[in-house]
């Protein structure tokens, strides 16, 4: 054939056929995208000190073991919360979906834990979460933000910000900014009242009057979900000291199901009514009878 | 007689560098293997996970992979064209300018000047050092075979030609980008459009770095290997443009589920399927050449890695149509399968082309026999239950993960949290971590072999090395 004898043509040819494709499904969204149609007016541009902590999140590559698109998906909208909208991501340059949970999805992290959480969760994740392969971030803690640096991405970001914004940031660490970026992911639309689980009927503890021995299978919940704040022993650290005696049982359950967000106790509806009906039995009555250090 | 005086230099400088990028690749992804079952292994702040999986990646694709094609293209585009190098001077430029892009690579990104794009990480300067190189690599290929002595221009050419073009088209466009600084930018595109334009991009590299240039090789080395010619060109003709048009149209079944309108992932979902056609076509077309030959399975060591290697390009593009599906892509995405995925088509399909072609080259262009076809087995074998192990510790772990992550108790309730699931991995990601282990072993292997071929293999007389 005559394109098999002529390279020139046959670079025009296969320049024509990638372009079909390449046209129909690359060019011609942005005809659909970052539209009036799917803008949020709620959603804001980064502050410096958010936009700040995002480059610290491109530099550590944290986007290779962390996704940030909630899937309209049963499983995904539970775990993580309400799925994604394309209007919440028009200020993502470049966008931070990524391909692979290897860690958690943070597509709306924002909120969920107070900001000591972080903090010591960065420091050293393996210690804080029992299990996780997260590396550590304690490094950040030494590395300030520059400032004008700061001032020239948010110039050419063409994002608003004022000079006490940029002044605020001396003495920030990049450990302050990447926390700060944490807690704006996902919360720029209200979906944590949308999807606060409401509880219904009378609460009934299904395991009132278990022994120590069950209990003490339960002891994982506990310290997978709660330790890190609660302290292993109840003591409190990031949350106050657990009093099982004073507290009520149906009273502890909605805390724990429903959170308290104002006090940064976040909700674990997602564990299910069993399990923490066994964390509250487990918080009650484990150490009740017996001397625990 | 032919007397033409082709550049093996330059063939032979290319293979030995995208060899020891072929080393770093494996190295470092061992090392990020073993990282993720022991997180001590991360050395902040340059060695953690989140910087060395790029330079893993960007290692393989860049260094291994099109480090090598520069080399087999430069080798077959001379003899399909039965003329040398139209520009020798260009091409050992290229060769220094190439290294010295993937050592300004490797530096940057473990410094952790990234884009954060998977597969084009690399910052502006950089983008600029790849553009160069491509723009010089397309003028030394496009112009030899414009001025060639042999008119019909073979299917390896044409799988070449498109190659040319079509990475051209893709990096230029998914590098725009606006810079901050000498190592910092920010992309062009915002948000849904950026995930959709750098998938566009991610897809088609898979289709222009590691599917046509191995295709390219694979119908160049299948005939050398056997003596036989390709069993259809007709087929050749229909699977080449059938491919070239239908992969443009795919990228956003990287996006299933996620804010990127309906209509491009459903585009994406049905030209994923249709490419199942064209693939096999290949696949098809390299498989009937055998007819009469299937017995060099046993006797021609190059056959075996060729064979294997397009058997592993049919599974792979059965296994990605059908994760382009939305509702197994559901349940897949995101979980460890997909690694396994990828490796089937990096370590089984791309680089068992690649070592057949460099097992068929390097002896012929210095003049000499293998050294050892008893290490180029072992080498086989290795590589084979490396690769192995490798997918299928990660198919076990990605569906492992995939019916945790899903699984509701009655109440509606999830069943795990993330970490109960997370610790059930940890056994997959350490076979894992071994299987590139054996992986690498193979590769001391091969190049052993091939030092020693250089050192001490036979030597043939030279016109028979020139003509063969």
């Amino acid at each position: 054939m005559i394109w098999e004898k002529n390279p020139v043509l046959l670079l025009v040819l296969a320049t024509g056929a990638i372009l079909v494709g390449t046209i129909i499904t690359m060019v011609l969204p942005f005809a659909w995208v970052n539209t009036e149609a799917d803008s949020i007016a709620s959603v804001k541009p980064y502050t410096p000190l958010e936009l700040a902590g995002r480059d610290v999140y491109i530099r550590e590559g944290c986007n290779n073991c962390h996704t940030q698109t909630v899937r309209p998906l049963v499983a995904d909208v539970l775990r993580y919360g309400d799925y994604s909208k394309s209007g919440e991501f028009v200020y993502d340059r470049p966008h931070l979906w990524g391909s692979r949970r290897s860690g958690p999805d943070l597509a709306r992290v924002g909120g969920k834990y107070p900001d000591e959480w972080h903090y010591q969760h960065m420091q050293d994740p393996a210690g804080f979460v029992p299990g996780s392969n997260m590396p550590a971030y304690a490094f950040l803690s030494n590395n300030s933000i520059d400032p004008e640096y700061t001032r020239k991405k948010m110039e050419v970001l063409n994002f608003p910000y004022t000079d006490v914004q940029i002044t605020g940031l001396t003495g920030k660490t990049e450990m302050d900014a990447i926390i700060a970026y944490m807690q704006k992911l996902g919360s720029d639309i209200p979906w944590r009242e949308a999807v606060a689980a409401e509880i219904v009927g009378e609460l009934v503890n299904p395991y009132a009057g278990v022994d120590h021995a069950t209990m003490e299978a339960w002891e994982h919940l506990y310290e997978e979900n709660c330790a890190a704040c609660h302290g292993e022993h109840f003591e409190g650290d990031i949350g106050p000291e657990l009093d099982g005696a004073s507290l009520e049982e149906n009273d502890l359950f909605e805390i724990i199901y429903n959170g308290v967000p104002e006090s940064g106790m976040p909700p674990y509806s997602s564990l299910g009514a069993d399990k923490v009906w066994k964390i509250v039995n487990f918080v009650k009555y484990y150490n009740i009878g017996e001397d625990h250090q | 007689m032919d007397k033409t005086e082709y550049n093996y230099a330059i063939v032979r400088s290319f293979v030995n560098w995208s060899i020891l990028w072929g080393v770093v690749a494996v190295l470092v992804g061992v090392l990020i293997a073993f990282q993720l079952v022991m997180p001590e292994l991360n050395f902040a702040p340059f060695l953690t996970y989140g910087r060395l999986r790029p330079l893993h990646t960007n290692a393989g694709i860049f260094g291994w992979a099109i480090g090598s094609f520069f080399a087999l293209f430069y080798y077959m585009v001379q003899r399909l064209c039965r003329r040398p190098l139209w520009s020798d001077g260009l091409a050992k430029f290229q060769l220094w300018f190439f290294n010295a892009t993937i050592i300004a690579a490797a530096v940057t990104l473990l410094l952790g000047y990234s884009t954060s794009k998977e597969y084009h990480e690399l910052e502006w300067p950089i983008d600029i050092m790849v553009v160069i190189l491509w723009v010089i690599f397309s003028i030394n290929i496009t112009m030899t075979i414009v001025k060639r002595r042999e008119e019909p221009m073979y299917i390896s050419l044409w799988y070449m030609l498109a190659t040319l073009v079509g990475v051209a088209v893709l990096y230029l466009v998914n590098a725009a980008e606006v810079p901050v600084s000498l190592f910092k930018s920010y992309s062009a595109f915002a948000g849904t459009n950026d995930a959709n334009v750098q998938w566009w991009f991610g897809h088609n590299a898979v289709a222009m770095v590691l599917t046509t240039p191995p295709l390219a090789v694979f119908y160049y080395f299948l005939p050398k290997s056997t003596g036989v010619p390709i069993y259809s060109h007709r087929l050749s003709i229909i699977a080449f443009w059938s491919l070239i048009f239908m992969y443009l149209w795919t990228g956003a079944h990287h996006l299933l589920w996620t804010p990127v309108p309906d209509w491009i992932q459903t585009l994406a979902m049905a030209f994923s399927v249709m490419l199942i056609a064209p693939s096999w076509g290949s696949v098809f077309n390299g498989y009937l050449s055998m007819k009469g030959q299937w017995h060099q399975m046993r006797d021609n060591y190059l056959v075996k890695f060729l064979i294997l290697g397009i058997t592993f390009y049919g599974l792979q593009t059965l296994q990605g149509p059908s994760q382009a599906v939305r509702s197994f892509s559901a349940f897949i995405h995101y979980t460890e399968w997909i690694p396994g995925h990828v490796h089937m088509g990096a370590m089984g399909w791309v680089s068992l082309v690649l070592f057949a072609a460099i097992y068929y080259l390097v002896p012929k262009i210095h003049g000499r026999q293998l050294y050892s076809i008893g290490l180029a087995n072992l080498h086989f074998w290795l590589a084979l239950i490396g690769q192995l192990i490798n997918s299928v510790s990660m198919w076990i772990a990605g569906l492992l993960q995939a019916s945790m992550w899903h699984s509701l108790n009655p109440d509606g309730s999830l069943t795990y949290t993330f970490m109960e699931t997370q610790v059930e991995i940890y056994p997959y990601w350490w076979i894992r971590a071994i299987s590139g282990v054996i992986y690498l072993a193979g590769m001391l292997v091969f190049i052993y072999n091939l030092y020693m071929t250089v050192q001490k293999g036979e030597t043939v007389p030279a016109a028979a090395a020139q003509t063969a």
